[in-house]
This record gives C-alpha cells, sequence and structure tokens, in this order.
C-alpha cells in the first residue's frame, strides 16, 4: 500500500476515535481530574524545606501522563470492541498498518492534551521555572509519550481481547513503559534544575532511538494481533 | 513419554552438578579478598543471570520464527523458556537481596541492574499470563509471539540502562570487552557453574515442552468427538 | 466470480469448516441454512478475508474493494451521526459518499442524529447503508435479519432483490430458513462444517425448503 493511502487512512481512523472520545468526553475528564487531584494531593503533603519543587515536579508530571496514557490506551480498542466495528475496519482495503497508525496518532493527541494541561499547572503550582526550559522540555515530553503510547498501542489490540483486559493491559505495559519513563524523568530533573544541555542530549538520543525501534516494531507486529 | 524421560534426567543431573557447584565454590575456591564469603554467591546468581536473559532471547527468536512459520513446536518452545526464564530470574531476584544484605547492609535498593531485573522478571510475569488469558490456541500463540519478540527487543535496553545511571551494583568482570579479570580458580568455578546452568535451562525446557505436548494431545482426545462449530 | 475451493479449518479441537468448496455467479444468491455452530460464520469470514483459512482457498473478484458485509452487528459508532459513520466509512473505501443512498433507504431525515438514537429497525437500515456505501459487487450477510420486525424484513428483502437484479452477487447465512429462501437462487445446508447439499433453488418455496432441511439436517 502506497504511503499516501496509509497516512490518509490513518489519519480518518484517528479523527473518527477523537471524534468519538470528543462526544462522549468521559476518559479526557477523567484524565483531567486526575491531574488537578494529584497536584492538590502533593503539594499539601510537600514540605519545601525537605524535598525542593524542581525536583519533584517531573515526578508529578511523568505520574499524570503515565496515567492519562494508561486511561487512553484502555480506551482505544474498547471502542472498537463496545461498536464492535474491528471487523469493519478489517473488512476495508486499508492497510492494517494504518489502523495502528490511526489508533496512535489518537492516543498521542489525546495523552498530549493532558500534557498541555499538565505542565503549566505544575509550573503555577510548584513555582517551577519552565519558559525557559520549554522546547528541550516539550522534546523530552514528545519522545518519551511516543515511546510508551507505541507499544500500549500495539499491546491494546491484544488484551481487548482477552478476558481481563483492563488489568492486563497495564501489567504488560508497565516493563515496557519503564525505560523511556525513568531517560525522561531523569532528563526532566536535570533540565528543570538548570543543567547544560550537553547532559540532557544522551537522553533525548536514547528515547529517540526507542522510539523509532518500537514504533517499527509494532507496524511489523500489529497485523498479527488482528488477523486469523 | 520418552521426552519428559529425557528432560526429567538432564534437570537431575543438572541439579546434582549443582551441588556439586556449591560445594567447589564453598570448599574449593579462595575467597574473595574484599567482599569476602558473601561474594560466593556470584557462582549462582550471575549464571542464573546470564541465563534469565538468555532464555528470553530465545523466546523472542522462537517468536519470530514461529510469526513466520506457524509451527506450533515454536510456540511451545517459547512458551517453556518463558517459564524457565521467569525460573532463573527469580533466583537472580532472591540471591541478590542474600548478598546485598551483607554487602550494602540493604535487601533491595532501587539500583538500575536490581531494577531492570526486576522488570526482567515482570516481563516474564506478563508473557505467563498472557498466555492464560487467552483461551484459544492459535491466538494465543499469535499473542504471545508478539509479545515476545518486543521483550526480547526491550532487553538490550534494559541492558544498556545499566550502564547510564550510576550504580552501587558491581561492574561485569566476566562478560566485559576486555578480557575477564577473574583469577584462574575462581574463573574455572564460574565456568562450570555457568554450564550447569545451561544444563538447567535445558532440562527445564524440555520437560516443559514434552509436558506442554501431553497436555495439547490429552485435550485432543478429550474434545473430539464432543462437537463441531 | 466468488470462489471457495475445498476450505479447511480448525478452532483448536473444533471443525469449522471441512471441505466446502462452492462458486456464486453475478446476479446469483447463495442462501446456507444450517443450524448454529455448523460453521457459516467461519465460512463468511473465511469468504471476506478475514480470516486465513487452514486448507484450502477463498477467492472474490475485486478483494476487499468489492466486498459489503451486513451482520448483526450494526459496525457503527454510536456517539457519532448517521452522517459522520458513513463518511468515514466511505473514506476508508475511498469513494465520496453517494449522495441518494440515504434517500434510497428513508434515511435522509435521521442523517444528524446519533446513532445512539436510532431505534434498532433504523440502525440496521444505517448498517445496510454502510455496507453499500462503495457500491460492492458482493454482499456477504450473517443472519441480517436478526432482531428485524416485519415491516424491516420486507423492505430489507426488497433491497437484496434489487442488489441481485443489478448484477451483484450475494452469500446469505442463516438458521431461519424462511426468511432466506424467498431470496435465494441457490441453496445450501450446512452441519458440522460440511455442506451436506448444495442445489439450485428452482421452483421450491419457503416450506418445500424448510422441508428438505429438516429431511437433511435431522
Amino acid at each position: 500500500m502506497r504511503s499516501p493511502d496509509l497516512l490518509r487512512h490513518a489519519w480518518a481512523v484517528a479523527s473518527k476515535d477523537l471524534r468519538v472520545e470528543f462526544r462522549s468526553r468521559t476518559a479526557i475528564l477523567a484524565a483531567a481530574v486526575f491531574v488537578v487531584l494529584v497536584l492538590v494531593v502533593f503539594k499539601f503533603g510537600h514540605d519545601e524545606t525537605a524535598v525542593s519543587n524542581s525536583d519533584l515536579a517531573p515526578s508529578i508530571l511523568w505520574v499524570t501522563f503515565t496515567f492519562a496514557a494508561i486511561l487512553a490506551l484502555n480506551r482505544a480498542f474498547q471502542l472498537e470492541l463496545e461498536n464492535q466495528a474491528l471487523d469493519g475496519l478489517l473488512l476495508a482495503p486499508i492497510a492494517r498498518g494504518s489502523i495502528y497508525l490511526g489508533k496512535l496518532v489518537a492516543n498521542l493527541i489525546f495523552v498530549a492534551t493532558i500534557e498541555l494541561l499538565g505542565v503549566p499547572l505544575v509550573a503555577l503550582f510548584f513555582n517551577v521555572p519552565v519558559l525557559p526550559f520549554l522546547g528541550p522540555l516539550a522534546a523530552i515530553i514528545a519522545l518519551a509519550t511516543v515511546g510508551f503510547v507505541a507499544v500500549g498501542t500495539l499491546f491494546s489490540a491484544m488484551t481487548t481481547r482477552t478476558r481481563y483486559a483492563e488489568l492486563l493491559l497495564p501489567v504488560l505495559v508497565l516493563p515496557f513503559m519503564i525505560p523511556p519513563l525513568s531517560w525522561a524523568v531523569l532528563a526532566t530533573v536535570r533540565l528543570l534544575a538548570a543543567r547544560p544541555l550537553s547532559e540532557i542530549v544522551g537522553w533525548l538520543n536514547m528515547l529517540a532511538v526507542y522510539d523509532v525501534v518500537f514504533v517499527a516494531l509494532a507496524l511489523m507486529l500489529f497485523p498479527a494481533t488482528v488477523n486469523e | 513419554m520418552r521426552m519428559l524421560r529425557v528432560g526429567q534426567w538432564v534437570t537431575a543431573i543438572a541439579l546434582l552438578l549443582l551441588a556439586g557447584v556449591y560445594v567447589r565454590a564453598l570448599a574449593y575456591t579462595p575467597v574473595e579478598a574484599t567482599q569476602g564469603l558473601a561474594q560466593k554467591i556470584f557462582y549462582i546468581h550471575v549464571p542464573a543471570a546470564i541465563w534469565a536473559e538468555a532464555a528470553m532471547i530465545l523466546v523472542g527468536l522462537a517468536s519470530i520464527f514461529f510469526l513466520f512459520l506457524k509451527d506450533p513446536r515454536l510456540d511451545r518452545f517459547a512458551a517453556a523458556s518463558a517459564e524457565a526464564g521467569t525460573v532463573f530470574a527469580a533466583i537472580v531476584l532472591t540471591t541478590g537481596p542474600i548478598w546485598g544484605k551483607p554487602i550494602w547492609g540493604t535487601w533491595w535498593t532501587w539500583d538500575a541492574r536490581l531494577t531492570f531485573t526486576l522488570f526482567l522478571f515482570l516481563l516474564y510475569v506478563g508473557y505467563l499470563l498472557l498466555r492464560s488469558a487467552v483461551a484459544d490456541p492459535a491466538m494465543r500463540a499469535r499473542f504471545s509471539a508478539v509479545l515476545g519478540i518486543c521483550g526480547m527487543v526491550e532487553v538490550p535496553f534494559i541492558h544498556f540502562s545499566v550502564y547510564m545511571f550510576p550504580t552501587l551494583h558491581p561492574m561485569p568482570i566476566v562478560l566485559k570487552p576486555s578480557a575477564p579479570s577473574l583469577p584462574g580458580s575462581m574463573l574455572a568455578t564460574w565456568l562450570f557453574s555457568v554450564g550447569v546452568f545451561t544444563l538447567l535451562y535445558v532440562g527445564f525446557v524440555v520437560q516443559r515442552y514434552a509436558l506442554s505436548y501431553l497436555g495439547e494431545q490429552l485435550e485432543a482426545a478429550g474434545e473430539s468427538g464432543e462437537g463441531h462449530a | 466470480m466468488l470462489l471457495a475451493e475445498r476450505l479447511r479449518h480448525r478452532f483448536g479441537a473444533v471443525t469449522a469448516l471441512d471441505d466446502v468448496s462452492f462458486t456464486v455467479q453475478p446476479g446469483q444468491t447463495l442462501a446456507v441454512f444450517g443450524p448454529n455452530g455448523a460453521g457459516k460464520t467461519t465460512l463468511l469470514k473465511v469468504l471476506a478475508g478475514l480470516i486465513h483459512p487452514q486448507g484450502g482457498r477463498a477467492h472474490i473478484d475485486g478483494g476487499r474493494r468489492a466486498i459489503g458485509w451486513i451482520g448483526h452487528q450494526p459496525q457503527l459508532y454510536a456517539q457519532l451521526t448517521v452522517l459522520e459513520n458513513l463518511r468515514f466509512w466511505a473514506s476508508l473505501y475511498d469513494v465520496p459518499l453517494p449522495p441518494d443512498l440515504l434517500s434510497r433507504l428513508g434515511l435522509a431525515e435521521h442523517a444528524g442524529r446519533s446513532v445512539r438514537s436510532l431505534s434498532r429497525g433504523l440502525v440496521q437500515r444505517v448498517a445496510i447503508a454502510r455496507a453499500l456505501v462503495h457500491d460492492p459487487a458482493v454482499l456477504l450477510l450473517d443472519e441480517p435479519f436478526t432482531g428485524l420486525d416485519r415491516t424491516a424484513a420486507e423492505a430489507f428483502s426488497r433491497l437484496l432483490a434489487q442488489h441481485a437484479a443489478a448484477g451483484r452477487a450475494s452469500v446469505l447465512v442463516t438458521h431461519n430458513v424462511e426468511e432466506g429462501t424467498g431470496l435465494a437462487t441457490e441453496v445450501a445446508f450446512m452441519r458440522a462444517g460440511r455442506f451436506v447439499q448444495l442445489a439450485p433453488r428452482g421452483a421450491r418455496g419457503p416450506a418445500q425448503v424448510a422441508e428438505d432441511y429438516r429431511n437433511a439436517i435431522a
């Protein structure tokens, strides 16, 4: 299948997913509420003399982003199952890869929405200077998010068809989230502590490599999860 | 069944030899200068760690071949290797703290290498959970293959991460680019132990494979004549 | 136009398809009758390319682009409107939405309503519209009369007749012999993965076919 078709169909799937989510709004609201909740809880429990803001903030950011990702992932193929539409997607003359890419893009946009909400809120609540580092921070966040959503999207295609779908997905995905997540947290900590960029580039490279490898792998393996 | 027998014999011999490793390690190998007696766990811990990772790579390779060839034997082997790998990872995670307590003063630390062995263990557990959650054998085999390949690709990332983090964990002294820096008799014990663990791996996998195969035969015998779809 | 050649498929120890072969030409409608668990849905899925048969092969001229599927699952997104659903499916087939599709099925006034708010009969009509949006040469129908009331079932039958008259082919599977017979040009009885009988309908009416079915299957 030619690339323009692949991308066009992927975008059709993605915009359909986003439109459905926008209509029901359950997952996005749950994620947004969680962000605010976490911020408030940590703010109250935070002893500023013991732990500095810039040490705590990255962890908070990443906890909320990870939760948003899991919500998105649970929902992604669940949507097809609920509407029993997966067969329809598989019947259409589109490449299997389009379905995967479409779901991936929809999930990424979902998580990105939460990230756009979370970063300013954390900066505000915890007085962490974010604006001077916005570029590299965006890069870290983008790369890490692609990393764990890529694998998660692949796995959610499998888990929706199993018995304990919502329990199984986080268990399967956890070991795959930890490398990009830990690199992202470490990089974020250093970035917000105003350390030189040269210290962070290494982690950005690792994240980029991880992303390329796992998106490619997921594209190759996705057909095996839906074909019989 | 013959294969099961063979597997049981191999495992039995391996366990006997494992006892031999203990004897050799405790009685015939010099005590290490800085760490003392606790260092001896290295002869169990490291070979187990090698096989915990190697088993995952074998699961991955079998999975790749399975997706191309669709041979159920490859799926059986992958499942067997995963179970063996789980056992070895568990050995690493238990022997590690046993060493860690006297040396580091703590049972556990979120040190990079320990953490990642924990995640290797979680990879295995996830693989086994996925297998148990899918009823249809063809779907189970396909899904496991997908997860197995992802797990195998994940292992190098886990490995490389170890070199990126500052760590309390001892750096590799045998499996590193330059020559092993272990003195003669210790190296011999270590190599012996690696051999024993290899045998143990083979014994476990052969047994588990045979049990899978027997299980499938039993199911087929039970279900045939009961209905069609 | 549609060819099934020695299809074989098993799920574990259960045989779903056991050496099934047949062809369907343009204008023909093959009705496959069989009890639940006979392998009818599996047969359709293999024809559609959703399942790769373990033995034999299935071929439809034009591939997936030429296939329309109507089952008892509507494959529509409840939260989206009728129009949004149809536009989405049309985009996957790279065709524009046919302007008369909605009016042909009496859906024009419901175009802006969400699928969730529609009655069962209307949902089925939208599902049919979805299947026809790309003007498929072959229709695969899996128990399509399930849950339809009399009026809706008649309207649906008329639609299928039009489809056949336009030179298209259909394969219809159902356990309800009465409803399926009227549309069929060829009739097959299926049990335990095998076709126990495959013959043109000829002049047989529903009662006669039902009788033959009972004799063949019982």
